[in-house]
């Protein structure tokens, strides 16, 4: 699966975060399932504010990584820091209680609730929900407001992909992590989606993206990593990706020279 | 039969079909959360028969109650029955299925577990309390209370719909408007985003079993004062509940009350119409005509807010 041929060349981003300033950090980190390890030693920062973007191919571990860092996944070795404190080991619904929120592959919202019970569900980590956090993500999301009552199933893919964000805000997240939120849309909604996630972002929500749409995640990122088979074969700024030979090649389709 | 023996059936059947149903909710909700046919259930609710024996024997209720001290009687066996079905429920739980769910088991396991379990819990109850039947106490005179068109409801049958209509109607509650009922219907739908929201799956497991396992006990307990208690009172009530959760839609909860409503009311004019030798065949073969036409069961496929 690693058929871009990136070479592990580069060093730390230049405008990486300090390690002791970093929101997340993961040190380290390999993460297996049985006996194929799927992350052989991710490290990465992303500082408070930012957007970091998560790039790669099929199976590099993309989703892998996020979930190591929500939670989801123990890793083998390594380590997750949130604000220099270690959570690995800390199991995803305790974990969302340091201010992670996971926007999982595929949506998953809960498809035979309604939207407005999901989003109440996005909540379900607060003692006393916030009604200003329902009326955040209607104002984010308006189509939701419009559908509250319908059974999430229904909803169209784009739509379900709102919802799945609003549920994740409900829970009032510092760090919000997501998983190729464009997956399957059509270029329109994904434009739109991505103006909803700058907005959510300038609200000051730090956010790591997971993306196979190469050239709308790094417009939005401060940064990018490109991951290729469990490890991390490039860092760097966004434009400065956006603009590497290598991966206007791999990712955005240019036939290299 | 006549019109009136029409409504005595029907009665009889509405009695046992709330009992069914309250026993069904345990089976559908666990499997809701857990896709486990949990078969030891019917223990479940034996215990709870025992709890209200027991009790009850303990404080031996006076002869000639006064109607203040029947109703104490009947709320002791109520809450015996609860704390012993929810307990055991609880313990189930921790003891069988928790240590597989640790260990990723297959599915097939759970199943053969749910199997052993229910008959260890049934022999060792045979085991402590004796092989014989238990009587319950008499906590009343069960005089007939009034009529409905010419049917005759006595007081035990008045107890047993209504006891059997709060606990319906309760749990409906629980798990469509509290936060223990979000969580239920979260992790039924997905467990992974469910620990996303910050749902302890465990903890909503355990408390599902509990759940189902209070009223599973009150059910046995007011099975008892109908009949009698003894260690293999469950299985033949919980197999048929377990038919009932599957009638109505394995995981609905609205569908479990009517699964349990409809088998009740068969199984009784089954036994009118053709003698008690045939009182399960009724049943059952509804429940195969339906699962023929309808295989999710009578609200299986329903889209609805019930897990
Ligand atoms: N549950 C699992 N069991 C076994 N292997 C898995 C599992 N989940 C992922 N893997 C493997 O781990 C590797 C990384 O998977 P991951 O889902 O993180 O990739 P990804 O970068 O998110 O890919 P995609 O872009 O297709 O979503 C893959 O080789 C995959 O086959
Ligand atoms: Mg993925």
């Amino acid at each position: 699966m690693s058929g871009v041929g990136l070479e592990k060349d580069t060093g730390p981003a230049p405008e990486a975060a300090g390690a002791a300033g970093a929101l997340l950090e993961l040190r380290d980190l390999h993460v297996c399932y049985g006996a194929i390890e799927a992350l052989k030693g991710i490290s990465l920062t992303v500082a408070e504010g930012e957007v970091v973007a998560l790039l790669g191919a099929n199976g590099a571990g993309k989703s892998t990584t996020l979930k190591a860092a929500s939670g989801m996944l123990a890793p083998r070795t390594g380590e997750v820091l949130l604000r220099g404190e270690r959570v690995d080991g800390i199991k995803s619904h305790e974990l969302v209680h340091f201010g992670i929120g996971h926007v999982p592959e595929g949506r998953r919202v809960f498809a035979r609730m309604s939207v407005l019970e999901n989003l109440r569900m996005g909540a379900y980590r607060l003692r006393r929900p916030d009604p200003d956090d329902l009326d955040r993500v209607f104002s984010l999301f308006p189509v939701l407001a419009r559908r509250r009552k319908q059974v999430s199933g229904t909803l169209s893919g784009g739509e379900q992909q709102m919802l799945a964000i609003g549920r994740a805000l409900m829970g009032k997240p510092e760090l919000l992590l997501l998983d190729e939120p464009s997956m399957g849309l059509a270029p329109l909604i994904v434009r739109q989606i991505f103006e909803i996630l700058k907005e959510i972002n300038a609200q000051g929500t730090t956010l790591l993206l997971v993306e196979q749409n190469a050239s709308q995640a790094l417009r939005l990122a401060d940064r990018g990593y490109v991951l290729e088979t469990g490890t991390v074969v490039m860092a760097d700024a966004a434009p400065a990706l956006l603009s590497d030979p290598r991966i206007r090649a791999a990712y955005l389709g240019e036939v290299p020279e | 039969m006549s019109l009136s023996d029409i409504w005595d059936v029907l009665v009889l059947g509405v009695v046992l079909g709330s009992l069914y149903a309250v026993i069904a909710i345990g089976y559908t909700l666990v499997y809701g959360v857990l896709q486990l046919l949990n078969f030891a259930h019917s223990e479940v609710f034996m215990s709870g028969g025992f709890g209200g024996v027991i009790a009850l024997t303990l404080v031996e209720p006076a002869a000639g109650p006064t109607g203040l001290q029947s109703a104490g009687y009947v709320l002791l066996g109520m809450g015996a029955g609860a704390v012993l079905g929810g307990a055991v429920a609880f313990g189930l739980e921790k003891a069988a299925y928790q240590p597989l769910r640790r260990r990723n088991a297959p599915r097939l396991v759970f199943l053969l577990t749910a199997i052993g379990a229910s008959f260890f819990l049934y022999n060792l109850a045979g085991k402590l309390f004796g092989r014989y039947p238990m009587k319950m106490p008499t906590m009343y005179e069960n005089k007939k209370l009034f009529e409905v068109f010419g049917a005759g409801v006595s007081v035990t049958q008045l107890i047993i719909v209504l006891a059997g209509v709060l606990m319906l109607l309760t749990v409906d509650l629980v798990v469509n408007r509290t936060k223990l009922g979000s969580g239920i219907r979260a992790v039924a739908q997905d467990p992974e985003a469910a620990a996303l929201m910050g749902v302890d799956i465990d903890k909503v497991v355990s408390r599902t079993f509990v759940l189902g396992g209070l009223m599973g006990g009150v059910a046995g307990f007011l099975f008892g004062t109908n009949l009698q208690v003894d260690y293999t009172m469950g299985f033949l009530p919980g197999i048929t509940a377990f038919a009932a959760a599957v009638l109505g839609g394995i995981g609905n909860v609205r569908g479990a009350m009517l699964g349990g409503l409809t088998l009740g009311v068969v199984e009784s004019f089954t036994v009118e119409i053709w003698g008690d030798a045939w009182r399960y065949v009724g049943a059952f073969a509804v429940l195969v005509l339906v699962l023929m036409f309808r295989p999710t069961g009578l609200l299986g496929e329903r889209v609805g807010r019930t897990a």
